[in-house]
């Protein structure tokens, strides 16, 4: 049976555990970050020596850790792409912008254990040569931004941040900048612009790769907060250990964020893919099953970006069979492992991991349209096919929501939200704006359609009386 | 062998190794670096490999003088790599040529740089709809309001959707308003409507002009261009934001709603508001100019020019230009007048005549001063004008013509120091004719002693002593110029000019760069271009016949002139020659 595994929250939530760094003491904290800037040259066989941040580069690269932040993208992979030749300084920025619809899972760590982010981010600076980090924290968590600058004064007056941290001659400083309320400040090159105090436009890469040409046009890396965290615990059990973890290429830990129509509402931290979608619903140890007397309706599985799943959706599934020959197993959509893997070949993705679910009481023309309504607010605008898209979306499902929709309306969405993503736009949120509408309507086409070809049965009916659709267009100005 | 006449902006850049990339099945060599927006090598990228290639890929955003932002989407272009096997080496076809495997993701044109053997695809089924999709999102929101924009007839949101886009709309929606008529800055006005949001005026003010001025307020498709509220848009180069700007958001408050673009007839000319000589268009209608654009000019002016010189044309048309030959006060013909001005020269006595030549006058026409001056014996001189310069384009020399003016011998160097010498012999009674062309001398005259006492406490000394009460002693007075004012009044001769929209010629600028202008329209009533009747004269006083079309003067000059040996009028192209100064 599923479990949570607790690595990150281990103590967050213990009675009586607090986020003073007395505490976070008590609980064997800043150890790890000892150990990390204590780890003597390693001599290789082939006689060359690894750096002690090198080895902890590597051990990242073995652990199989994979972003936290919605991509999934391996964390030493994307460690090693940083120019180290350049002769600039290297910055290292923690993503705290957490703004995925769904997602709560970062402010968790933050509110309740700024330190074992702290240690973590320290021990990633190490390991890279950064001597200047940022945590560029969502706007919106004003407390969040206290805690955590709270949290920096007391590492720095124990010696954990600062010059010469913990004897070892390795200096560091952190700073907290809070974004000023939007979704796009997470998306990296995005979140770089702002931090940089320019309105948060993504970069074009080529040729502005952050590990290239980040922060300050300087070699950076910008890992999510939950990120971080395990680096700390790479560290702590070694890579080879954490890759036990979960399931293979499906490394540690994840805290699942999972809101909407359970009893039981929440974060729960899983082994990666060793609990299926079904079981954070319905198992009494996650969500606890929908409210009494509701029936499934849909899942997203990964922030409101992620394409949504259908009840009673079936998936074929690569598995390997006794002997080790690939075989494609149905599987239905509650039954898939919650890994980064299963869900991108279902068609979905676990993005920031969290899961919104809806009950058969859900109106799904109305959820996309409230998605969409979000996706319009937030596109920055810098490329035509989203700023101009992810508006005509939303103001095409208002219609459809207030009675103005048309039975044609969705296949019109379909081809609006055609035009957006692939590549289309400098970054992914082409993709996040245009897959809910993909999806949905795909998934559930003749409920746009019946909505649509009601409001065309009322308007012949009633055709004496013109449509008033003065107050749409009040509603989006 | 010419002295250093050369069409080249640059020396030689180093040899660049060149490499082999596809556009649409077709194989081109191209350089692997290319200069980017501020002059910098930079690794070729695909919209310009597609430009080497004479393929045309569409665009708004990218602008080859601006940094690049690949917002809006409109080059994407569909392209293929060689596919490397496990070994990292390429993949062979059948028939030896490497295996190409297309990408799966387009890319942006405009910011991809090209590697050898890259196949790029401008021409296929996902590239049209793309094109479609955003032409189509550009349009929804957009006001369609052709029949009234200035920007019809050269906008490439016209042009695109002829070219690219579909003829219909699905759009069924209400479009976002956002404001009109913003009064952006002194010389600009914006329909944010209109605009596609490419950002190129952004760029612009910001990384040529050097004003960061504009930006972008609100979100998403709300997005609008703005200033900083109560900070207009009003430096010296705002109006190349008109030029740039696809659509007809940005507008010039000079231009809007006075002609349709396409009734305007474009000559290639100059602007003469200094001595930097950017290369300009004119754009005119039945003898009347409407705007002066910049001409992309990369040895000049790249592709901008100033809000002054470009707005410095209103007087061209003014109703009280010199439109009549005057012989002392009377109507006159210019036969009748030049046949007098030519007896009396001829019978002057050398060292008894002065030239005031002017440096906005034409390398052509201060040559055949220069013939009149060997003639006559005379002194010559011309008036330096100098103001504030920038770092950008505008010169401190407000002449358009100085080192033409130096180098056929009109002035020294040092542009006014015969002046007082002219004056002197003026007073002594020595010089008793004076010939003036296009210079109102009285304007900064003070008498002699007066000069004399600011020599003594100032280097500087823009003044000289050419005043109306000395110019009272001279016998003959011949003053040729464009508009009517204190020395044309006490004149003999007024000899009606044109100006230089108004005839050829050509100007050499600060930096020793000869360039050519055409006529646009004509001068008014009996004025003349200067080196028409010039001819005359010279060949009336000097009996040599010159040519009498502007090349064979050019040429004959070119001959004679050492500094523009070897450049021939058809050699100075559209952009010019440079020349050793």
């Amino acid at each position: 049976m599923a479990q949570e595994y607790k690595l990150i929250l281990k103590y967050a939530d213990e009675p009586g555990y607090s986020r003073d760094i007395e505490c976070y003491l008590r609980h064997g904290g800043y150890n790890d970050l000892k150990k990390a800037l204590a780890l003597q040259p390693k001599d290789l066989p082939d006689g060359k020596k690894l750096s002690g941040p090198e080895q902890i580069r590597e051990d990242v690269k073995i652990s199989g850790l994979r972003g936290r932040g919605g991509a999934g993208f391996s964390c030493g992979l994307k460690w090693s792409f940083v120019d180290r030749k350049s002769g600039k300084p290297i910055y290292l920025i923690c993503n705290a912008d957490e703004s995925e619809p769904g997602t709560f899972k970062d402010r968790q760590i933050m509110y309740k254990d700024p330190h074992q982010l702290i240690e973590g981010m320290a021990i990633s600076c190490f390991a890279n040569d950064v001597h200047l980090a940022y945590i560029y924290i969502r706007g919106e968590m004003v407390d969040g931004a206290k805690i955590l600058n709270e949290a920096l004064k007391e590492a720095r007056a124990k010696g954990f941040l600062g010059k010469n941290i913990c004897g070892s001659g390795y200096d560091l400083e952190m700073h907290v900048h809070r974004g000023a309320g939007a979704y796009i400040c997470g998306e990296e090159t995005g979140l770089i612009e702002s931090l940089e105090g320019k309105r948060p436009y993504p970069r074009i890469k080529p040729p502005y790769f952050p590990a290239v040409l980040g922060l300050w046009m300087c070699p950076t890396i910008v890992n999510n907060v939950e990120t971080l965290c395990n680096v700390k615990h790479i560290v702590a059990m070694g890579g080879a250990e954490f890759a036990k973890l979960g399931t293979p290429n499906n490394t540690g830990t994840r805290i699942v964020s999972l809101s909407g129509h359970v009893k039981k509402p929440g974060y729960y931290e899983i082994e990666t893919g060793k609990a299926t979608i079904g079981e954070l619903i319905n198992d009494p140890k996650f969500g606890g099953g929908l409210r009494d007397g509701r029936k499934l309706k849909a899942v997203i599985p990964g922030g409101s970006s992620a394409k949504v799943f259908k009840a009673g959706e079936k998936f074929k599934l690569k598995k390997k069979d006794a002997e080790g020959k690939e075989i494609l197993v149905e599987t239905d959509m509650l039954d898939l492992p919650y890994d980064f893997d299963s869900l991108a070949a279902a068609g979905s993705m676990s993005g920031s991991s969290a899961i919104i679910v809806m009950d058969d009481s859900t109106d799904i023309v109305e959820a996309l349209a409230n998605l969409s309504e979000f996706y319009a607010h937030e596109s920055c605008g810098q490329c035509t096919p989203c700023r101009e898209g992810s508006l005509w979306m939303s103001k095409t499902l208002h219609r459809l929501t207030h009675g103005e929709g048309r039975a044609s309306d969705a296949d019109y969405l379909v081809k609006i939200a055609d035009n957006i993503p692939g590549g289309r736009t400098i970054c992914a949120f082409g993709e996040a704006c245009s897959w809910p509408v993909q999806s949905f309507v795909a998934k559930f086409k003749d409920e746009f359609v019946a909505k649509g070809a009601a409001d065309e049965a009322r308007r012949a009916k009633d055709i004496s009386a013109p449509a008033e659709t003065k107050h749409l267009e009040a509603a989006h100005h | 062998m010419s002295t250093a006449a050369t069409t080249e902006t640059k020396p030689a850049p180093t040899a660049i190794e060149k490499i082999k990339v596809k556009v649409d099945g077709r194989e081109i060599e191209v350089p692997r670096l290319i200069a980017d927006w501020s002059g910098k090598l930079t690794p070729t990228t695909m919209i310009q490999a597609c430009e080497l290639a004479k393929t045309d890929v569409p665009h708004y955003c990218y602008h080859p003088k601006l940094p690049v932002v690949g917002n809006c989407r409109m080059c994407l272009v569909e392209y293929g790599m060689p596919a490397m096997g496990p070994d990292r080496k390429p993949i062979l076809n059948a028939d030896g040529s490497p295996k190409i495997s297309k990408m799966p993701r387009p890319a942006i044109s405009c910011a991809t740089p090209i590697s050898p053997g890259m196949e790029i695809y401008t021409k296929t089924p996902a590239v049209k709809q793309m094109r479609e999709g955003v032409l189509e999102s550009l349009l929804i929101n957009h006001p369609l309001d052709c029949p009234i924009c200035d920007q019809a007839g050269e906008c490439k949101l016209q042009e695109y959707s002829v070219d690219y886009g579909q003829s219909e709309s699905r759009f069924v929606e209400a479009k976002v308003h956002k404001p009109k008529a913003v009064d952006l800055g002194p010389r600009i006005m914006l329909d944010a409507e209109r605009c596609i949001l490419c950002t190129r005026c952004i760029r612009f003010t910001k990384d040529i002009a050097g004003d960061d001025a504009l930006g972008i307020i609100n979100r998403g498709s709300y997005n609008t261009i703005a200033t900083f509220p109560g900070m207009p848009f009003d430096n010296n180069y705002t109006l190349n934001t008109v030029d740039i700007c696809p659509v007809g958001a940005l507008t010039s408050k000079d231009f809007r709603f006075q002609m349709r673009a396409w009734f305007l007839k474009e000559t290639k000319s100059l602007c003469t508001n200094c001595g930097t000589g950017c290369s300009a268009l004119i754009g005119s209608r039945e003898e009347k100019i409407y705007r002066f654009t910049p001409r992309d000019n990369d040895a000049v002016n790249g592709s901008w020019m100033c809000d002054s010189g470009r707005l410095n044309y209103k007087w061209i048309g003014r109703a009280d230009r010199l439109k009549d030959v005057l012989v002392r006060g009377q109507k006159s013909t210019w036969t009748a007048a030049l046949n007098e001005i030519s007896d009396k020269l001829k019978k002057t006595p050398a060292g008894s005549v002065a030239i005031v030549a002017s440096a906005r006058q034409t390398n052509e026409e201060l040559w055949l001063i220069s013939k009149l001056k060997a003639k006559l014996g005379a002194i010559s001189d011309s008036i330096p004008r100098d103001g504030k310069g920038d770092k950008i384009l505008v010169s401190a020399d407000k002449n358009p013509n100085t080192n033409g003016a130096r180098l056929t011998g009109i002035c020294f160097t040092e542009m006014g120091i015969n002046l007082v010498k002219i004056s002197d012999g003026i007073a002594s009674g020595k010089i008793k004719t004076l010939i003036v062309f296009g210079e109102n001398i009285v304007k900064r005259a003070v008498s002699n002693e007066k000069l004399r006492e600011r020599e003594t406490i100032s280097e500087v000394v823009d003044e000289h002593g050419l005043t109306p009460e000395l110019l009272a002693k001279l016998d003959t007075l011949i003053v040729s110029d464009i508009l009517p004012n204190d020395t044309t009044k006490l004149a003999h001769y007024v000899l009606p000019g044109a100006a230089h929209a108004e005839k050829r010629g050509s100007f050499t600028n600060t930096k020793g760069r000869v360039q050519k202008f055409m006529k646009a329209v004509e001068a008014p009533g009996d004025a003349r271009a200067e080196w028409e009747f010039l001819h005359d004269l010279v060949h009336n006083v000097t009996g040599q016949n010159g040519f009498v079309t502007i090349e064979g003067l050019f040429n004959q000059m070119a001959k004679e002139v050492p500094a523009f040996n070897g450049v021939t009028w058809q050699s100075l192209g559209d952009t010019g020659v440079t020349v050793q100064i």
